[in-house]
């Protein structure tokens, strides 16, 4: 056992020294602001789902973020879609890849893929780049096809204001990713609640039996 | 009504032994009194098999074998579908924590001798059980059809091409296509959700029928059977598995579901261990990712994989070195010469390497889930090593460790001091 402790400690720095990359900025994604969701979704549909899908989003879900299905249809649904239907693009992918060099990916679970971090620093990243087609480059992306879409609020918001846009945007994206998220936590509550008053009834009883075993 | 009960019971024991097997199997099959925390993981390997099989069936239900529909039946499940987050983060976490269990379960085995004579055969089993175990996370592992599914299964199928002269046909014949591709999904569903459960199924009942043939081992090793009651003819230090092992494994049962619904509820993805990141982007075969690597369970042998030099351009010396890693577990019963079982009285040499075993497992472990370049490279004015990727010398080293412990165990075991047996359990 010592000389476990002793290779595991020897070990240790070598652990330490794999960290690679420079750290995003932590995003602030809260998912009990529902504000924040609803802003972030207003953003995501008006700016984002002109190019990118996320076809496994439904806009009635949205009543999950405390909508109400008469304002979604009244504030969100633009080009005659169904309050059941998934969010879609009109645009067809070859077309969007001719014009932008690549198709702009289904947005679904993306902040699962990117995480949120990276994100909140893409949002926040794209600079004037003259050599690429679209005159934008992006510091964590870089040849990036995407142009900076956000651009007309970026230039007329402060730099705070438009931070907390892309917060909101990307707290939107990150319960949209995994909807389940929003309950998952209070239903997880209650199971380990009732495991925990589970657990000691079944030790009592274990004690119970095993007191004539010596 | 009392009475009623017991003619129907006798109306079924007169064609079909149900009282027989209650007894051999529960209330009179004697397990051993000192059974202690490493004993948990044999029934909570059941468990989580049941976990996995009926939230497999539901998945089932809803999931598409289809290329362009498994992604995004997967994601249907996660929102549309009642309950079906629940269900898939179950089925995803089991078969992390099936590892989890299974891999303490043989540690179990490593410490107190339970592949030793007379229970090879439960071992061989066992290690039968072990390899499907892979198999069905292997072909599980597709079915979600992300980016790491697919890289994944492309280059484990590619393994098999080299072997020399048949690989490239094998590995062809394996996906069904040149490449990974809606063929080769509809087989690996096939796989997953019935060829190899039944074939694990079959080992299961093997292992514990070959089981409760010789009796349980215990922590000191030593076979209870050897002293019993006189009268009764059972074992004195035997109590009988039901009620006494039941009730103890309700207790295990729900303190592993506490740390199962932890993770279930608050941690699904396990920071990237159980659930990938890179498996949330839809399977592209244009697309290659920049790192691919295995689910945490598979990483040590993918770290023997890599550690291996190529011979004459072929990696088929890597395959068979990561095949002989897990294979080798097999051969235990045989390699362990010690006059006793149990780590208790074993002495210096097995406890150092079985902990330098553990060490290089989890190096091998870890080292398989990071690029081979993770530490950088040796400077070049090194004799040797110079230039080479620090990651991949120190893999080669705790491989060589890995090795050792298993082709040495004849002669260390067998050298080894050991401390006198008692003739009963200890507590």
């Amino acid at each position: 056992m010592k000389n476990l402790l002793l290779i595991l400690a020897l070990l240790l720095p070598t652990a330490l020294l794999a960290n690679e990359g420079v750290p995003l900025e932590k995003a602030p994604v809260n998912l009990d602001d529902q504000a924040s969701l609803q802003r972030g979704a207003k953003t995501f549909i008006n700016y984002c789902l002109n190019c990118h899908s996320a076809s496994a989003m439904r806009y009635n879900r949205l009543q999950d973020i405390g909508l109400t299905e008469a304002q979604i249809k009244a504030n969100l649904l633009l080009a005659g879609e169904k309050v059941g239907d998934t969010m879609t693009v009109a645009m067809r992918s070859k077309d969007a890849k001719a014009w932008f060099g690549a198709t702009p990916p289904d947005l679904s679970v993306e902040a699962r893929a990117r995480g949120a971090d990276w994100l909140y620093a893409y949002m926040r990243g794209f600079y004037r780049d003259d050599a690429r087609p679209t005159g934008w480059n992006n510091k964590v992306f870089d040849k990036v096809g995407m142009p900076h879409v956000l651009y007309e609020l970026q230039a007329t918001l402060k730099p705070a204001e438009y931070d907390a846009v892309v917060a909101d945007l990307v707290n939107y994206m990150v319960y949209m990713a995994e909807p389940a998220k929003l309950v998952r936590g209070h239903l997880g509550l209650i199971v380990l609640l009732f495991l925990g008053v589970f657990f000691v009834l079944a030790r009592a009883l274990k004690k119970e039996f095993w007191k004539d075993i010596h | 009504m009392k009475n009623c009960m017991k003619c129907m019971l006798d109306w079924v024991d007169a064609r079909f032994p149900l009282t027989a097997n209650w007894k051999t199997h529960l209330s009179e099959y004697y397990a051993p009194k000192n059974f202690n925390f490493w004993y948990y993981f044999g029934s909570l390997a059941l468990l989580v098999l049941v976990i996995q099989i009926v939230t497999g069936i539901f998945l089932t239900m809803h999931y598409k074998p289809e290329a362009t529909l498994a992604f995004s039946s997967v994601e249907y499940i996660m929102r549309d579908v009642t309950g079906g987050w629940i269900i898939r983060y179950m089925h995803s976490t089991g078969a992390s924590m099936f590892f989890v269990v299974v891999y303490l379960h043989m540690f179990r085995g490593l410490l107190y001798g339970s592949h030793r004579n007379p229970r090879e055969l439960i071992w061989l089993f066992g290690v039968g059980i072990f390899l499907c175990l892979m198999g069905e996370a292997f072909f599980g592992y597709l079915l979600p059809w992300g980016q790491m599914s697919y890289w994944g299964a492309q280059v484990i199928i590619n393994l098999f091409t080299s072997i020399p002269f048949v690989g490239p046909d094998i590995s062809e014949w394996l996906r069904g296509d040149y490449v990974v591709s809606d063929a080769t999904l509809n087989r690996f569903f096939a796989f997953h959700v019935i060829a190899l459960p039944l074939v694990l199924l079959g080992l299961v009942v093997a292992h514990i029928i070959a089981l409760h043939e010789v009796g349980s081992n215990n922590p000191d090793g030593i076979e209870i059977k050897a002293k019993k009651d006189p009268k009764t003819h059972i074992p004195l230090d035997g109590i009988p598995f039901h009620p006494y092992y039941t009730v103890k494994d309700i207790m295990g049962t729900v303190a592993f579901l506490i740390v199962f619904s932890a993770v279930v509820f608050f941690a699904p993805e396990m920071g990237g261990y159980f659930l990938e990141a890179n498996n949330f982007i839809p399977a592209n075969p244009l697309v290659t990712p920049p790192h691919i690597a295995p689910v945490w369970y598979f990483t040590p042998y993918y770290s023997i994989l890599r550690a291996v030099p190529p011979i004459l351009n072929s990696q088929f010396p890597g395959v068979v070195a990561m095949g002989a890693s897990v294979v080798i577990f097999a051969f235990l019963p045989w390699l362990d010469r010690s006059p006793v079982k149990s780590i208790r009285y074993r002495g210096p040499l097995y406890k150092r390497w079985l902990a330098a075993f553990v060490v290089s497992f989890l190096v091998l472990g870890y080292l398989g889930t990071e690029p081979s370049n993770v530490w950088g490279q040796f400077a070049a004015s090194m004799p040797i090593i110079g230039g080479a990727d620090r990651a991949t010398v120190v893999a080669r080293f705790f491989m060589a460790i890995y090795f050792a412990f298993f082709l040495l165990m004849p002669w260390y075991s067998k050298s080894d001091t050991t401390k006198p047996v008692p003739e009963r359990v200890t507590a």
